[in-house]
This record gives C-alpha cells, sequence and structure tokens, in this order.
C-alpha cells in the first residue's frame, strides 16, 4: 500500500493509539486530518494505514478516550470528527510517560553497548 | 463508561446493520476524497489527483472491510452466519439430523429425567433451615442394627445430652376424624413437644406445642398440615382455638403448618398431636418411637455421636434403665437426610449410572455418524480451506454443528425428560423418600444443559480435530480422482471401530446388570412366602371411639365380625391377625425364655408378635411343624399358650423340645409353647425369616384397635370385597375398613422397588443394545460404502459371494467380539453397583451373562445382515466401469 519510491515506514507497532490521541489533543479531526498531521509532523517518517487508522478510532472511541461525532462538510457531505475526552487526555499523559520511559531506556542500553 | 459504550456501540451496530455499514462507507469515503483535495492541491489534475490518492489509501473495500471487522458484535456475526450455515447442513441431510437428535435426546432426556428424580433425594439439603444439624437417634441393637428407642431413652437424653438444641421423639398415629363429611381415617404422628423445633419450622398459622401440652392426660390439641385444613376446614383461619373431634375425643386445633412444610420423617402425616408419655406406663419402655435432633450450632455428627455413646455407658442413679433399653451397645447418630436416603441411594446412584451409560452411548453413537458424514466432507472442507479458511475456523464451524446438533437434541431430551420425570413418579415404589419433590425444575434444567454443551463438545471434537488434520490439496487431488481409501481414511476408520467397540462393550456392561436384575425378581418371587398367597383377600378393621374403650368391647367386636364374615358365601376360610405378613405392619416385642435355656441365658431377644383369632393358620396355609395349633379353648380364662416359628425353636432353643417351654413377651405374663409353625415371611420375601410368636387375641393383655382379616375364597378372591366389607359393617358401620388388598399384590408390592430399578435398567438396556446395533450397522454400512470398488475387484477376480458375506460379517463381528471381552471385564466391576439390589443370584452369575453376550451377538448379527448382503450384490462389472 506504501508508495514503493517513499522512505517512510508503518507506525511502530503500539503507538498508533498514543499518536492519534496526541494529535487529537491540539484540536478535534477528521479521520484523513489526523493521517495528513501525522505524516507532516513525523516529516514522513510514518505513514498510517487508512484501514488500521480508522479501525483505531473506532477502539479508542469504545475505550470512552474519544468522542466522535457527524458533521456536514462544505459540499454537503458527512464527515466524522473526534474530539479528545478527558478521558483520553488522561491516557495519552499515561501512554506519554510510559513511552518517553522506555526510549529511555532503549537509548540507555544502546549507549552502554556503543 | 466504556464496557457501556461497547455494549451500546456493538447492540447499535447489531440492531443498524445497514446504518452502520453507511456509516463506515461515509468514512471511508470522505478519507479517500480528502487524500484527493489533498493530491489537487499539490498541483494534480482532478484524474491524476484521484489516482494517486487510491494509491495511497489501498483498496476502498478493503480498508472498509477492515474497519467492520472490528468489535465484539463481529463475533457473534459470525456465530449466526455459521450457525446459518450448519442449520443449513442440518436441513440438506434429514435422516442423519433426525437419527442424530432422536439419539441424543433419548440419552439426554434418560439422564436429565433420572437427575430430577435423585436430585431432591441424594443432593439436595432437606427443606428445612440448616437441614445439616437434623438428626436422627437410633438405639444401637446388639447386631449394630438400628432399633426404635423407648421413651425412657428419650427422657434420659433430654435431661443428660448437651449437644442438642431440641430432640424430639414420634410414632405414627392413625385417628379417624369425626365431622360434617363421613368419617376419615387420617395418617399423622404423636411427638413430643419439641418435633417442630427440631425440623426449624414453626406453624404458619396459630401456635406451636409447648412443653405444657406434652404430659400424661395433658389438653388435648393438634396441629393440622396445611392440605388437612384446606380439605376437610376450607382454609378456614378461624379454625385455631376450634375443636374437631378425632377417635370421639374432642381436640382443639392451636396450629397449622406452612403449606411448604415438608414432612419428611412422614410423607404422609396429615395432624399433630402431643405423644403425653410418662415415665409411669409400660409403654414408655417400648421401642417404638423414632428419634430425631438438632444439634447446636458447631457441634458436629461425631461430637453428638461421643457425647451420646459416653452418656449411654454411664448411666445415673435418678435415671434408671430396663435390661432391654441398657444402651450397653450405645447410640447411633446420624444426619436424618443419610438417614432418609440410606436404603436408596445404592439403587438410585446404579440406576443414574445406568442412565448415563446409555447417554455416553447415544453420544458414541453420534460421533460415529459425524465421522462417517465426515468422510463425504472430506472434498467440501478441503475446498474451503484451499479458499482461505484458517484450521480454527474449520474447527469451530464443525464444533457449531455439532453443538447445533445437541441443543437441538437437548430441546427434545429436556420433553423427553419432563414426561419421563412423569412415568418416573408414577412408578416409584412408595417407599422413595421425598418422591413429592420431584419435578423438571432449574437446577434440573441447568443439568441439561451442561450435559449437552459437554456432549456437543465431545462429539464435535474428534471430528473437528480430524478435519483440521487434512491437507487440503492431497484431499482435493484424491476427491478429484475419487478413490477411497488412503492411511486417512483407514484411520478414520479405526476411530469408529474403536467407537463401536466401546459401544458394544458398554450396551453389555448395562445388559448384564438388567440380566442380573431380571434373574433376582425371578428368584424373589420363588421364594415360598411361608404361606399360600393366591385367593387371599386380605383388609385391615380398625376400631375408634369410645364404644371401644374396654377390652372386651374390641374383643366381641371383632368376633361377631369374623363371624359375619365366615358365613359370606364363596369364603372357605377367614381370620384375624394384629400384624399381616407383606403389608409392612411391624410389632416386634422382646421375648426372653423362662427358665432360660442354656444357649441363651436371659438374652431377650426382639420377635414378631401376632395376636391372632383361632383358625389363622388354617386361613392361611402356614403349616404345623411339632405340637398343635391355637385353637378355640384358648380363651382367656385358660392357661396362657403360644405358638413359635421352626427358625426361633432353632436358633432360641438349639437341642430342645420347644414344647412345654414357657416365655414372656415384653413384660407380659409367661406363655407356654405348644406348638411350632413355619417361617412366614413378614417384612419382604428378600429378607429371610425372624423369630415369630403367635397367641390368640383373647391371651393377649390388651385388645389391639386394629386387626388384619385374612379371607380365603375358593374362586376369585378379589370379587369377595363388597360381600366382605359389608359383613364387617353389619356389625359396626361405623368402624373403617382400609388397606384392602389381595395376598397377591401384597407379594407383587413387596418386591416394587426391584421392579422398579428393574423396569428402569430394561428400557435402558434396550436402548443401549438398539444404539449399539445402529452404531455397528452405521459403520459396517459406510465401510461397504467406500469399498464397493474393493468388493468389485474381489469378485471380479472370483470372490463368491459367500466369500463377500463372510468378509464384511467377519468384520462387524470381530468388532463385536472385543466389544463383547472388554464388556464382560467391564460387567464384572460394574455389577459391583447393583450387589445391593441382587437377589439370589450371584453377580458374576455365569447363565445371564451368557444369554447376555448371546442376546448382543444375535442383534449384532443381524446389524451386519444388511450390510452383507448389500456388498454381496456388488455388480462387479458395473463398479470396474465406473472408474
Amino acid at each position: 500500500m506504501n508508495e514503493p519510491n517513499e522512505p517512510n515506514t508503518d507506525v511502530i507497532q503500539g503507538t498508533l493509539d498514543m499518536l492519534i490521541l496526541k494529535t487529537l489533543s491540539l484540536e478535534p479531526m477528521h479521520g484523513f486530518g489526523i493521517s495528513r498531521r501525522i505524516e507532516q509532523i513525523s516529516r514522513g517518517v510514518f505513514k498510517v494505514n487508512p484501514g488500521s487508522l480508522l479501525t483505531a478510532l473506532q477502539r479508542l472511541e469504545r475505550a470512552g478516550w474519544l468522542d466522535a461525532e457527524w458533521r456536514q462538510t462544505e459540499n454537503s457531505r458527512r464527515a466524522r470528527f473526534y474530539t479528545l475526552t478527558r478521558a483520553g487526555r488522561k491516557q495519552l499523559e499515561v501512554e506519554a510517560a510510559d513511552w518517553t520511559r522506555r526510549v529511555a531506556a532503549v537509548a540507555r542500553l544502546l549507549k552502554a553497548e556503543g | 463508561m466504556s464496557f457501556w459504550r461497547q455494549l451500546t456501540r456493538g447492540l447499535g451496530v447489531l440492531t443498524h446493520k445497514t446504518a452502520a455499514d453507511q456509516d463506515v462507507a461515509d468514512e471511508v469515503h470522505h478519507f479517500l476524497e480528502q487524500a484527493t483535495a489533498a493530491q489537487v492541491a499539490r498541483g494534480l489534475s482532478p484524474g491524476q489527483a484521484a489516482r494517486a490518492a487510491r494509491l495511497e489509501v489501498g483498496s476502498v473495500l478493503g480498508v472498509r472491510e477492515q474497519v467492520r471487522r472490528y468489535g465484539w458484535e463481529n463475533q457473534i456475526e459470525t456465530l449466526l452466519a455459521d450457525l446459518r450455515f450448519a442449520l443449513r447442513r442440518l436441513r440438506s441431510a434429514p435422516g442423519f439430523t433426525a437419527v442424530a437428535v432422536l439419539t441424543l435426546a433419548l440419552g439426554i432426556g434418560a439422564t436429565t429425567a433420572i437427575f430430577s428424580g435423585v436430585n431432591p433425594i441424594l443432593f439436595k439439603p432437606l427443606p428445612y433451615p440448616e437441614a445439616g444439624r437434623v438428626t436422627m437417634i437410633w438405639y444401637r441393637g446388639d447386631d449394630g442394627s438400628r432399633v426404635d428407642e423407648t421413651f425412657g431413652t428419650y427422657r434420659e437424653l433430654v435431661e443428660r445430652s448437651r449437644s442438642f438444641n431440641a430432640i424430639a421423639a414420634m410414632k405414627p398415629w392413625q385417628p379417624t376424624l369425626i365431622g360434617t363429611a363421613e368419617p376419615e381415617r387420617l395418617d399423622g404422628q404423636r411427638v413430643t413437644w419439641s418435633y417442630f423445633r427440631v425440623l426449624g419450622i414453626p406453624p404458619a398459622l396459630g401456635r406451636d406445642f409447648q412443653e405444657s401440652d406434652d404430659r400424661l392426660n395433658g389438653p388435648r390439641v393438634a396441629i393440622l398440615s396445611h392440605s388437612l385444613w384446606r380439605r376437610r376446614f376450607g382454609g378456614d383461619p378461624a379454625i385455631i382455638g376450634r375443636p374437631i373431634t378425632l377417635d370421639d375425643n374432642p381436640c382443639v386445633v392451636i396450629g397449622v403448618m406452612p403449606k411448604s412444610f415438608e414432612n419428611v420423617l412422614a410423607a404422609s402425616a396429615e395432624l399433630w398431636s402431643p405423644l403425653q408419655y410418662d415415665m409411669s406406663q409400660g409403654r414408655a419402655w417400648g421401642h417404638h418411637l423414632r428419634m430425631a435432633g438438632r444439634l447446636r450450632p458447631g457441634v458436629g455428627i461425631d461430637r453428638a455421636s461421643r457425647d451420646l455413646d459416653s452418656i449411654a455407658h454411664a448411666p445415673v442413679p435418678e435415671l434408671p434403665r430396663v435390661p432391654w433399653a441398657s444402651l450397653k451397645d450405645g447410640l447411633i447418630v446420624t444426619s436424618l437426610q443419610d438417614d432418609v436416603t440410606r436404603g436408596v441411594k445404592p439403587a438410585l446412584l446404579a440406576i443414574l449410572a445406568a442412565a448415563a451409560l446409555v447417554l455416553v452411548i447415544a453420544c458414541v453413537n453420534v460421533t460415529n455418524l459425524l465421522l462417517a458424514r465426515g468422510v463425504h466432507r472430506r472434498g467440501e472442507l478441503a475446498l474451503r480451506s484451499a479458499l482461505g479458511a484458517g484450521r480454527g475456523r474449520l474447527v469451530r464451524q464443525l464444533l457449531t454443528e455439532s453443538l447445533l446438533l445437541a441443543a437441538l437434541g437437548g430441546a427434545v431430551g429436556m420433553a423427553v425428560a419432563i414426561l419421563g420425570v412423569r412415568a418416573l413418579v408414577a412408578l416409584s415404589p412408595p417407599g422413595l423418600p421425598r418422591a413429592g419433590a420431584i419435578a423438571v425444575d432449574g437446577s434440573v434444567f441447568v443439568f441439561g444443559l451442561v450435559v449437552t454443551t459437554l456432549i456437543g463438545l465431545a462429539f464435535g471434537l474428534t471430528p473437528a480435530l480430524q478435519a483440521a488434520r487434512e491437507d487440503p490439496q492431497q484431499e482435493l487431488q484424491h476427491g478429484s480422482r475419487r478413490t477411497a481409501g488412503g492411511f486417512r481414511m483407514i484411520l478414520g476408520g479405526r476411530t469408529r471401530s474403536v467407537l463401536v467397540i466401546a459401544e458394544v462393550a458398554l450396551a453389555l456392561m448395562l445388559l448384564v446388570s438388567s440380566g442380573l436384575l431380571l434373574r433376582s425378581v425371578e428368584r424373589l418371587f420363588a421364594v415360598a412366602p411361608g404361606f399360600a398367597p393366591s385367593h387371599v383377600l386380605t383388609m385391615q378393621v380398625q376400631t375408634a371411639g369410645h364404644r371401644f374403650d374396654a377390652d372386651g368391647a374390641t374383643n366381641r367386636f371383632f368376633d361377631q365380625a369374623l363371624e359375619a364374615v365366615r358365613h359370606v358365601p364363596g369364603v372357605t376360610a377367614a381370620a384375624l391377625t394384629s400384624q399381616l405378613p407383606l403389608s409392612g405392619d411391624l410389632d416386634i416385642y422382646g421375648v426372653h425364655f423362662d427358665p432360660p435355656p442354656a444357649a441363651d441365658p436371659g438374652e431377650v431377644k426382639g420377635s414378631f408378635r401376632y395376636a391372632v383369632s383361632p383358625g389363622y393358620f388354617e386361613a392361611m396355609r402356614i403349616p404345623l411343624r411339632r405340637g398343635r395349633l391355637l385353637d378355640e379353648h384358648d380363651r382367656a380364662s385358660a392357661p396362657l399358650v403360644a405358638v413359635i416359628s421352626e427358625s426361633m425353636a432353632r436358633r432360641r432353643l438349639p437341642g430342645l423340645d420347644p414344647i412345654g417351654q414357657r416365655l414372656h413377651i415384653g413384660e407380659g405374663p409367661l406363655y407356654t409353647v405348644v406348638g411350632v409353625v413355619g417361617d412366614v415371611r413378614q417384612m419382604s420375601l428378600a429378607l429371610s425369616d425372624s423369630d415369630a410368636v403367635y397367641v390368640t387375641a383373647a391371651q393377649w393383655s390388651q385388645a389391639d384397635a386394629a386387626m388384619s382379616l385374612v379371607v380365603r375364597s375358593g374362586g376369585d378372591a378379589a370379587a369377595l370385597v363388597p360381600a366382605v366389607r359389608g359383613a364387617v359393617w353389619s356389625v359396626d358401620k361405623d368402624q373403617p375398613v382400609v388397606r384392602i388388598a389381595t395376598m397377591d399384590a401384597l407379594l407383587a408390592a413387596s418386591a416394587t422397588e426391584r421392579r422398579f430399578a428393574l423396569t428402569l435398567f430394561e428400557t435402558f438396556a434396550l436402548a443401549a443394545l438398539l444404539l449399539a446395533a445402529a452404531g455397528i450397522y452405521g459403520v459396517l454400512a459406510g465401510s461397504v460404502a467406500e469399498r464397493t470398488r474393493e468388493i468389485g475387484v474381489r469378485s471380479a477376480l472370483g470372490a463368491s459371494r459367500r466369500d463377500i458375506l463372510a468378509l464384511v460379517v467377519g468384520q462387524g463381528m470381530t468388532l463385536t467380539g472385543l466389544g463383547i471381552a472388554i464388556g464382560a471385564v467391564g460387567s464384572v466391576a460394574a455389577t459391583q453397583a447393583i450387589v445391593a439390589m441382587l437377589f439370589g443370584v450371584s453377580r458374576l452369575d455365569p447363565v445371564t451373562y451368557l444369554a447376555v453376550i448371546a442376546l448382543l451377538a444375535g442383534v449384532a448379527l443381524m446389524a451386519c445382515g444388511v450390510p452383507a448382503w448389500r456388498a454381496a450384490r456388488v455388480d462387479p462389472a458395473s463398479t470396474l466401469r465406473t472408474e
């Protein structure tokens, strides 16, 4: 599904939820917006598979971390916008802290080896 | 919160399938639109932008599918799809489905019905608060048996024991209720005042007995059962405090028991009155009371037992004992539950096990059917697997099918169970405790559900796992070449052969058990009861009312009634007895010889006591062995004489001439033995002869209030009922005549429990036999169908029909033979469970084993017949042409 000559990778296993929550912490967004934002901010390193993204959005919504709402777009299409809930914000903090801890640990390990 | 969302969102998707699909489609579509717009913004033409966006997003349908697959509700979707598919498959093979469902229904229904019968008796606690604390207390006889208690022991235990909150003693009571309607003989109990405190259930209306009610010549009071209150008094609450008339005496109703009250100790009792005993009476030391106690909280049966034994072995002078209630062997304490179920537990467990065996056989049979079908389904499964169905998915699909099959079987099985329970209650012997509580209730339903699920998994797993092992490629190739055989086919065939062997073995075990029971019942009826039962009518004549307060009046009434009966046309002989053999009467007195013979110095032993009219032995045709019978001359004023049974003479007076020996019956005067008669079975045909002593009613110290009439007729005894009853009533029309039965009927009734077990075992064994035959048939038919080509080749190469027949029958009978061998070994172990129900036949009885094996082999041979005949008719030419 990736364009063959682009040097991007799939999102690291298990971090998609955190990236979505982070992205939505700035403002409510629809699916494509989230996907584009992740790509832009990661400078094209991460590319999000639409199927995985939309499934993840459903999962997070059911977990109570996001609220979803249908809005009318300019060309009178329906678009689904996602908003971070308070529980979602808390979850983001937990996941971010956990991630930072892991990354630091991995970095230390790599340094020790090197 | 999240759980709530999971639930509501999932349900939303399930209920609004199209809307949910539309939502997903819209969202994906919007995504694609935005992606296109972004490409346009980068400067691509609309066409190029659309292409680029599609590349970026990938397959729109794929994304939709991926998103849609999320959520627990999709598991349900899959399940429903599997179920629909399974239903279609079952519908496409109606024959298979019907056979499988009926087989399972039979097994599940039988097991569930038996479970619902056994459940309240063996597993559920009795319907009393903290039922585990309710115990029975028995006097321990010198042979360790449970003997009824005396009032003296009751009084001593109440005074001295510290293990019980309450102890009660009780005895049966049959008062006649006289009122506006016709007189009615009621079943009741005389109980000490603490009776309902022991059970823990107070009356729903009015008050319980209190200590002041329970003393000699105390107030006449009674507590009614709910059913009696409704039946005779219209459920009128004003009955409390009003007198009713029992046996000519006014008796004040003080309470009514709740509707839910179940009196396990005497299921038919409808009213209760205080015992009102006193130590001043002779009956205070008669062994005729049952005793129950409620343990103090925290006191176990063991501790109570030790407590009572220490009391038993340390008499105190304030509470003197008599020699025949000396408590020298202590007391027996058991839980009421154990006591109630003691007699029936082994039989019920054996019956439950038999039903479970039928269920296992049914499962084996259905597994076999599924395996046979699995062979035909290989192509289908291989195709599905080749198209991308994972192994887990295939196993799940097959399991769904078998569970559905089990559920259908279970549903029909519950119907079978409900009918079965009705039949069970109708068939149940009168001695079965708590028969009224047998019903298909919640716990039974859960039991059926669990059984159904388990067997669904059990018989589904084998074929499913076998299917999962298949290699689709190989199977597809095989399918196209239409060949049978190959390694896996043999493996599948072997599983089925093993199952058939198991089925035959289990069926044999059931057949042997029911064969042994059949022989037992036969043997039982071959037992000589000690009298000639044919053409004998029996009934109990009772006396009630103050006109019989004097013994003379009672004896006069019975004499006149007997005289009247003797004059009824068709009556060849008639007599009266205080207890009737095989009727359930139980009247035992301690008998000791005076002077004591050397063999048992001073021993007091329980013997059946019969007060009879002269002519009793002649009417019953009980043979005289020595001396003379009782006759008209043995009047009250004549010297007291007794006749004893020959086994009593043999046991108590070995080597002595019994004639002229003298004995005491209870605390009564001395009787001189004038004759010895043959032994009579009193309690049941199966129980061997106890000691018996006969005296004339005229010479007995106190007139019996109820006597049984034995009438011998020249022809049909039952036809004499109206005339004989009329003759009794011609003397006094107010006296109840009850328990009318021919002696033959009593004889048959004494074997009802064995018959009950036999009927159930026979039913199960027949079912097992049919299922086993069906199993053998199924395997052989399948094998013949698979080997058609091989058989064709064989006959083309010169095998005769006889050879082919021998081949197929040989295969079937080999399986049968193996099954029989294993089953015979299993039977030797299994029949241990029914030893208690056998009579006069060893559980290893070779005749039974051989007969049953012959029967099973014969049926198996018939089951082999059809497939063998079909195999023999295979036309070699046509088989070979189809290749």
